[in-house]
């Protein structure tokens, strides 16, 4: 092999390295988390959908997609189903517990007006913690027995703290925290997996099929879909909390739901909100 | 002499349909359900693991078991293989959509 011939193999070789750099660096950005471009493109997404919808209005579900629901729902907003829950929420976050110490003590703001900013990332613990979380955390450090995350009691402390929030757009924070970004794409591949006998992802209701009828409901499109949370569903009969839905949806699809509070379902939450953020809360929210 | 072989191949054959037919429907032993549930039960657990149990298999298990204790080993052993094949279809889901999940997602 002559001087030329090594060199040309040579430049070949450095060539096919830079290649192989570069393409390496490309597929690390493309698998890189971009939590602002993802929520820019997840409200394109239904604002270019449903052209005639405004953004805010999203969060009112199966209302923002149907004429006839929406008038029907604006009637039964004069008197709203949940306002017992509310009532009592309100009730009960002004009780003291049996240590004289109450709800507000554990939260910012005395827990007036702050459910936009829930889920939060715990750094110290390096986890996702959601309002219900933290509602019954409050409880268990002021000695009191934690409540159903599925049940009226959460459904009505959220009621009302989500009420007094109304109107203030979600405002998730992703922390440098690589671990709160991690939990961030978890909660994405979550939303986004297929499970159950039916083979559905929430994406396929609240994503590919949204207005449309799946039997005699409407689906809700997934962009503010947590704001009016929680809800009297007249289906349930009652209040349903965050966690009383993502373990309904996951049965109904025929998968065996999480425990409520799993890791799991507090990512799927911390991602769902994020991508709605700056949509104001609406909570609490009436659905069929 | 012709005709004796030939009877002799008639009565051979007919004998191996009668006891292939006898051992087709023979009935279900608690062992044969016993093994099936077991199985059953080990591939629902390995969609356990991946967090993605489905509700028919539990359902499909439950039945199975009821069969079992009304003492239909058939229907038993018919279900456990059924809940066994849910349970087996849950973990290919759950091991396929690792990436799959990419494709639905809106960028």
């Amino acid at each position: 092999m002559n001087v030329r011939s090594a060199t040309q193999l040579a430049s070949a070789a450095l060539a096919l390295a830079a290649l192989s750099f570069g393409a390496m660096r490309f597929a690390a950005a493309a698998d890189t988390p971009d939590p602002v471009a993802d929520a820019r493109a997840f409200q394109k997404f239904f604002t270019d959908k449903f052209p005639k919808v405004k953004l805010d209005d999203f969060v009112n579900g199966p209302y923002s997609m149907n004429e006839d629901m929406r008038r029907q729902w604006e009637e039964k907003e004069q008197f709203p189903p949940y306002d017992f829950s509310l009532d009592l929420g309100k009730e009960m976050f002004s009780k003291p517990f049996r240590n004289g110490k109450s709800y507000a003590d554990c939260f910012p703001n005395q827990g007036i007006g702050i459910r936009q900013n829930y889920p939060t990332f715990d750094e110290k613990e390096g986890k996702v913690v959601t309002l219900e979380l933290a509602l019954n955390r409050c409880r268990e450090a002021n000695g009191e027995a934690p409540f159903s995350y599925v049940k009226d009691e959460m459904a009505a402390l959220t009621a009302y703290m989500a009420f007094t929030s109304r109107g203030k757009p979600f405002d998730i924070k992703i922390s440098g925290d690589p671990r709160a970004l991690e939990a961030y794409q978890n909660g994405k591949r979550y939303f986004y997996t297929r499970r159950g006998q039916l083979n559905f992802s929430c994406a396929t209701c609240h994503v590919q099929n949204p207005g449309e009828r799946i039997r005699a409901e409407v689906l809700a499109p997934a962009l503010g879909i947590l704001n009016a949370m929680p809800i009297y569903r007249s289906e349930w009969g009652g209040m349903g909390t965050t966690s009383r839905r993502f373990t309904t949806c996951n049965s109904q699809i025929r998968g065996v739901p999480l425990e409520p509070q799993s890791e799991e379902y507090r990512d799927l939450e911390y991602y769902l909100s994020y991508v709605s953020n700056g949509l104001p809360i609406s909570g609490p929210g009436a659905r069929p | 002499m012709r005709n004796t072989m030939l009877k002799s191949a008639l009565a051979l054959a007919a004998s191996v349909l009668i006891a292939g037919a006898a051992s087709a429907l023979a009935a279900s032993t608690e062992a044969d359900f016993k093994s099936a549930y077991a199985a059953a039960e080990a591939a629902n657990q390995e969609a356990a693991s991946l967090r993605n149990q489905w509700t028919t298999t539990a359902a499909t298990l439950a039945d199975a078991k009821k069969a079992a204790e009304t003492g239909d080993f058939d229907a038993a052993v018919a279900l456990s293989k059924e809940a066994e094949a849910l349970a087996r279809a849950s973990t290919y889901q759950a091991t396929s959509e690792k990436e799959a999940w990419k494709a639905l997602e809106i960028r």
